[in-house]
C-alpha cells in the first residue's frame, strides 16, 4: 500500500517538475510547481511529518506560489523567446548535471543501509506538539532570528517595489 | 510489500534537485529561474524529512530534520518576497525579463 | 711589551694625514708621516733589545676576532728573532724612504695622499710581520696588496698607471686564492690557524697534506713576491712614484712571500717535494727575469726585473732548506735594491722625469753623490766581496749546491747576468756622453742622506749583520759550512759580468748594438719580455672576458634569469587573461560554474569519505 502511494505521488512530482522546467509560459511552470509541492506534501505524510505537510500546503503552496502567480500576472510575462544561450552553459551544462545526478544517486545508495524502509505510521514524532515543543525550546534562537529576517524581508520588498515618489 | 526503501526517497530528492538546477541553468525567463530555485529548496526539504525518519532517535532530537525543513520554508518565503520585488524593479528599469540581457557586470 | 704600538703609529699617521692632510702645510704632513714611522722604528728597537735572546716567541693576545665552533682566531702579535729581523728592515728602510720621499715628491700633487697611503702601507706590513696566526697575516697580506694598488695608481689620471694598479691587484688575487686554499687545508687538518699550534702538529701530519699546503702557500707567495708565473705585475708597477717602487716593490711587500714561506719552514721541511718545487720555481724565475733585464732601456724596468730575479734567489734559499740564508738575502737585497731604486729616482729627478737610459749618459760628473751611492749598490748586487750582497748570495748558492747542484750552476750563471745588467745600467747612465737634452742637477740633501745610509749598509751589511747565525735558533736547521771553492766560482762569475759590461758599454760602445743585431731574433724576444703579457692576454684575459660577455651576460643573465622572471610575469598575465573570460556578465554561466564547482567538491568529499568510486 505504501509502495503504491509512494509511486503515484513520486511520479506526479517528477512529471510536474519536468513540466516546470520545460514549459514555455511561466504561468504553466507556476501551476506545475504547485503540483510538485502538493505531491511532496503527501510524501511528507508518508514519512510521518504531519505538521510539515500541513505547513507545506499552507505556506508554500498557498502563499509563496500565490505570490509568484501575482507577480507573473503583474508583469504580463509572455512566452519566452527561443534565442540561443551562453556557450558555456550549453557546453558544460548537460555533463555537469548528469555528473551531479550520478553522484547524488550513488551517495543516496550508500548512505542509508539497504534494509532501511519507510512504513506509514512508523514515525510518530512529527506531530504539531512535538515540533512546537522543539521549536520553542531547543530552536528558540533561530525562531526569533527568523522573525527578524521576515521583518527585513517585508521592509525590503516594500522599499523595492513601491513606485517612485515624485 | 508495503514498505518503501528509504533510499528511494533520497533518489527522488536528488532527481528533483537536479531538475531544479537544470531549470536554473537552461531557462532564460527570470521568473522561471526563480521557480527552479523553489523546486531545489523543496527537494532538499524532502531529503531532510527522509533523514529524520531514518535517524529516528529518542533523546529529544527526534524532530531536528523537521525543524530544519521548517526554517528552510520560512527563509524561502522571505526570499521569494524580496526576490520578486527585485524582479519587479529589474522589469521596471530594463523592460525585459530575459536574464541574458541583465549583464552590465560583464568584464 | 705593547707590540701594538708598532703598527698603530703609522695607522695614526694615515688617519691624521688622510682625514686632515688636505688642510695641512707640506711641513706638517711631513712631520706627521715621518714621526709616525720613526717612532715606530724606535719602538721596534726598544722591543727587540728589551726582549733579549728570544729563544721562544713572545706572544701578545689582544682580543678575540672570530670565535665560531672550533674556529678561534685572536688578534695576536708575536715576536721572535725572525720577526725582529723583519721589523727592523721594514721600519728602518721604511723610515729612510719616507725621508727620501719628502724631497722626491716635493713638486708632485696629492702630497698628503701619498704619505697617508705610505703610512697605511706600513701599518699593514707591520701587521703582516707581527702576526701570530695565518688569519692576521692574511689581513696584512691583503692590506699591503690594497696599498700597492693605491700607490701604483697614484697618478690616477694616467691610464697606464691605473691599468698597472689593476693588474697588480688582480694577479695578486690569484696568489691569494692559493693562500686561502692553504688556510682552509691548514684549518681542516690542524683545527687552528695559530702558528704555534699548527707548527707543533705539522710533523705528525701526512706528507701528502703537507705537500698540498706547501704548494698552495707557494702559489700565494708567487703572487705576492712576483715569481713565475705571477710576476707580470711587478714591471708594470713601476708606473708608481719611485719611492713606492723602492719601498713596496723592492724592500718590503714583495718580500712578504719570502717571509711567509720562511715562517712556515716546519711545513716545508716535512714536505720535501714542496720545498724542492720552491727552489725550482725560484731559480727559473731568477734566470728568466735576468735575461729580460739584459735588454731593457727603462732604468726602472731593469731594476724591476732585477727584483724579480733576486726574489727568485731568496726562494732558492728557502727551497734548499737554508731559510736563514733566504732571509739574509732579503735583508741585504732590501739595502741595495732600495738604494738602486732611490738612486734611479734621484737620476730621474735630476733629469726632470727622464727614465730612458738611451737618453742618459755621462751623469757621473753632474750628480756625483747619486753615482757613488749607486755604485756601492751595484757592486753589492753583483756579489763582490766584501759587500753585503756577496755574503747573502753565497750563503744561498752554497746551500743550493748541497741540495741540487744544477741549481747552483744556474744560479752562478744568473749571478753573472745580474752583474752584467747592473753594470750595463750604470755605464749607460753615468758614463760616456750625455745623450739627452735636460739640465741635470743634484738632488737635495733630504734625498741624498738616505742614499748614503743605504750605501753604508750595502757595504757593511753583510759582514756586520750575520743574519743566519742570528736566526739559528728559529729554524732549527743547520746552515752549510763555508766552501771557499764555491765562493770563488760565484765571485768570478760576478766579476766576469762586470768585465763584459765594461767592455761592451765603456770601451767599445758599438759592440752592444752589433751583438744585438746578430742575435736579433733572440734580442727581440728578450726585449719584449718574451711576449708573456701578450700570451696571458690572449690565453687568459680574452677568453674570460668573452666568456663573461657571451655566456654569463647574454645567455645566463639576459636569457635565463631575466627570461624566467619576465616569463613568470607573462605567464601570470596569460592565465589571468584566460580566467578573465569567466567574467562574462551572464548569470547563467556563473551558475553553471557554481554547479560545476559543487560537483567537484562533492566528488572530492565522497572520495575522502571513503566511498569507492
Amino acid at each position: 500500500m505504501d509502495l503504491i502511494l509512494f509511486l503515484i505521488f513520486a511520479t506526479i512530482a517528477l512529471v510536474c517538475a519536468i513540466n516546470v522546467v520545460v514549459q514555455k509560459h511561466p504561468i504553466s511552470s507556476a501551476v506545475s510547481l504547485i503540483g510538485v509541492m502538493g505531491s511532496l506534501a503527501m510524501l511528507y505524510l508518508l514519512l510521518g511529518a504531519e505538521f510539515l505537510a500541513a505547513a507545506q500546503v499552507i505556506v508554500y503552496a498557498g502563499a509563496v506560489m500565490v505570490l509568484f502567480v501575482f507577480v507573473i500576472m503583474l508583469l504580463n510575462a509572455g512566452k519566452e523567446s527561443p534565442q540561443g544561450g551562453s556557450f558555456m552553459v550549453q557546453l558544460l551544462g548537460a555533463p555537469v548535471l548528469l555528473g551531479l545526478l550520478l553522484m547524488l544517486a550513488v551517495l543516496a545508495r550508500h548512505i542509508v543501509p539497504p534494509e532501511a524502509a519507510v512504513r506509514f505510521g512508523a514515525f510518530q514524532g512529527g506531530t504539531a506538539r512535538a515540533v512546537g515543543n522543539a521549536l520553542f525550546t531547543t530552536y528558540l534562537l533561530p525562531f526569533e532570528a527568523t522573525s527578524i529576517l521576515i521583518l527585513i524581508a517585508i521592509i525590503g520588498a516594500v522599499v523595492l517595489a513601491r513606485k517612485e515618489m515624485d | 510489500m508495503s514498505q518503501v526503501p528509504t533510499s528511494w526517497f533520497l533518489l527522488l530528492s536528488a532527481a528533483l534537485f537536479v531538475l531544479g538546477v537544470a531549470g536554473f541553468l537552461f531557462r532564460r525567463n527570470i521568473v522561471t529561474v526563480f521557480m527552479s530555485i523553489e523546486l531545489m529548496l523543496n527537494a532538499v526539504n524532502l531529503s531532510f524529512i527522509a533523514f529524520t525518519y531514518q535517524l529516528n532517535r529518542v533523546d529529544g532530537h527526534q524532530v531536528d530534520g523537521h525543524l530544519y525543513a521548517f526554517f528552510v520554508m520560512v527563509v524561502a518565503a522571505a526570499e521569494a518576497a524580496v526576490g520578486l520585488a527585485i524582479i519587479l524593479t529589474v522589469y521596471r528599469n530594463r523592460g525585459t525579463l530575459n536574464i541574458d540581457e541583465v549583464d552590465s557586470m560583464k568584464n | 711589551m705593547q707590540l701594538w704600538i708598532v703598527p698603530l703609529l703609522p695607522l695614526a699617521g694615515f688617519a691624521i694625514n688622510g682625514l686632515f692632510g688636505r688642510r695641512f702645510s707640506k711641513s706638517l704632513v711631513n712631520a706627521v708621516a715621518i714621526a709616525s714611522v720613526l717612532l715606530s722604528f724606535a719602538w721596534v728597537l726598544r722591543a727587540v733589545y728589551g726582549l733579549g735572546d728570544l729563544p721562544t716567541p713572545h706572544v701578545e693576545h689582544y682580543f678575540t676576532w672570530i670565535r665560531s665552533g672550533s674556529l678561534d682566531i685572536g688578534c695576536d702579535f708575536a715576536v721572535d728573532r725572525l720577526t725582529a729581523v723583519m721589523l727592523l728592515v721594514v721600519t728602518g728602510i721604511g723610515s729612510l724612504i719616507h725621508i727620501y720621499a719628502i724631497g722626491y715628491m716635493a713638486h708632485e700633487g696629492g702630497y698628503y695622499r701619498f704619505f697617508a697611503y705610505l703610512n697605511l702601507f706600513m701599518f699593514f706590513m707591520l701587521t703582516l710581520v707581527l702576526a701570530a696566526n695565518f688569519a692576521v697575516l692574511f689581513v696584512g697580506w691583503e692590506g699591503v696588496g690594497l696599498c700597492s694598488y693605491l700607490l701604483i695608481g697614484f697618478y690616477f689620471d694616467r691610464r697606464s698607471a691605473t691599468n698597472a694598479g689593476n693588474k697588480a691587484f688582480i694577479v695578486n688575487r690569484i696568489g691569494d686564492f692559493g693562500f686561502s686554499l692553504a688556510m682552509f687545508l691548514i684549518f681542516a687538518n690542524f683545527h687552528s690557524l695559530d702558528f704555534a699550534r699548527v707548527f707543533a702538529q705539522a710533523p705528525a701530519a701526512p706528507v701528502g697534506t703537507l705537500t698540498a699546503i706547501g704548494l698552495l702557500l707557494m702559489l700565494g707567495a708567487c703572487g705576492k713576491s712576483a715569481q713565475l708565473p705571477l710576476y707580470v705585475w711587478l714591471p708594470d708597477a713601476m708606473e708608481g712614484p719611485t719611492p713606492v717602487s723602492a719601498l713596496i716593490h723592492a724592500a718590503t711587500m714583495v718580500t712578504a712571500g719570502v717571509y711567509m714561506t720562511a715562517r712556515s719552514w716546519v711545513i716545508y721541511t716535512n714536505a720535501p717535494v714542496a720545498m724542492h718545487t720552491i727552489a725550482i720555481v725560484g731559480i727559473a724565475t731568477a734566470f728568466f727575469a735576468a735575461t729580460i733585464g739584459l735588454a731593457q732601456n727603462d732604468i726602472k724596468k731593469v731594476f724591476a726585473y732585477s727584483t724579480v730575479s733576486q726574489l727568485g734567489y731568496m726562494f732558492v734559499g728557502i727551497g734548499s732548506g737554508a731559510f736563514g740564508a733566504g732571509i739574509y738575502h732579503l735583508v741585504t737585497h732590501a739595502f741595495f735594491k732600495a738604494l738602486l731604486f732611490l738612486g734611479a729616482g734621484s737620476v730621474i729627478h735630476a733629469l726632470s722625469g727622464e727614465q730612458d737610459m738611451s737618453r742618459m749618459g755621462g751623469l757621473r760628473k753632474k750628480i756625483p753623490w747619486t753615482f757613488w751611492t749607486m755604485a756601492f749598490a751595484a757592486v753589492s748586487i753583483a756579489g763582490v766581496w766584501p759587500f753585503a750582497g756577496f755574503y747573502s748570495k753565497d750563503a744561498i748558492l752554497i746551500a743550493a749546491y748541497q741540495q741540487t747542484p744544477w741549481i747552483y750552476w744556474l744560479g752562478v750563471f744568473t749571478a753573472g747576468m745580474t752583474a752584467f745588467y747592473v753594470s750595463r745600467a750604470m755605464f749607460l747612465t753615468f758614463f760616456g756622453e750625455y745623450r739627452g737634452d735636460r739640465h741635470p742637477h743634484e738632488s737635495p740633501p733630504v734625498m741624498l742622506v738616505p742614499l748614503a745610509v743605504l750605501a753604508l749598509l750595502s757595504l757593511g751589511g753583510g759582514y756586520f749583520l750575520p743574519v743566519p747565525e742570528f736566526l739559528r735558533g728559529v729554524f732549527h736547521a743547520g746552515e752549510s759550512a763555508e766552501n771557499p771553492a764555491l765562493m770563488a766560482v760565484s765571485v768570478t762569475a760576478g766579476l766576469a759580468g762586470i768585465a763584459l759590461a765594461t767592455l761592451m758599454y765603456l770601451y767599445k760602445p758599438g759592440m752592444a748594438d752589433a751583438f744585438a743585431g746578430r742575435v736579433s731574433g733572440f734580442y727581440k724576444l728578450v726585449y719584449n719580455k718574451y711576449f708573456v703579457d701578450e700570451i696571458y692576454d690572449a690565453a687568459v684575459v680574452r677568453p674570460v672576458v668573452a666568456g663573461s660577455r657571451e655566456v654569463l651576460w647574454k645567455a645566463v643573465d639576459t636569457a635565463m634569469i631575466d627570461g624566467a622572471v619576465n616569463g613568470a610575469g607573462a605567464a601570470a598575465r596569460e592565465v589571468g587573461g584566460v580566467l578573465q573570460r569567466i567574467q562574462s556578465g551572464n548569470i547563467r554561466s556563473y551558475a553553471t560554474w557554481v554547479v560545476f564547482g559543487a560537483v567537484m567538491l562533492i566528488f572530492a568529499m565522497g572520495l575522502a569519505g571513503g566511498l569507492i568510486r
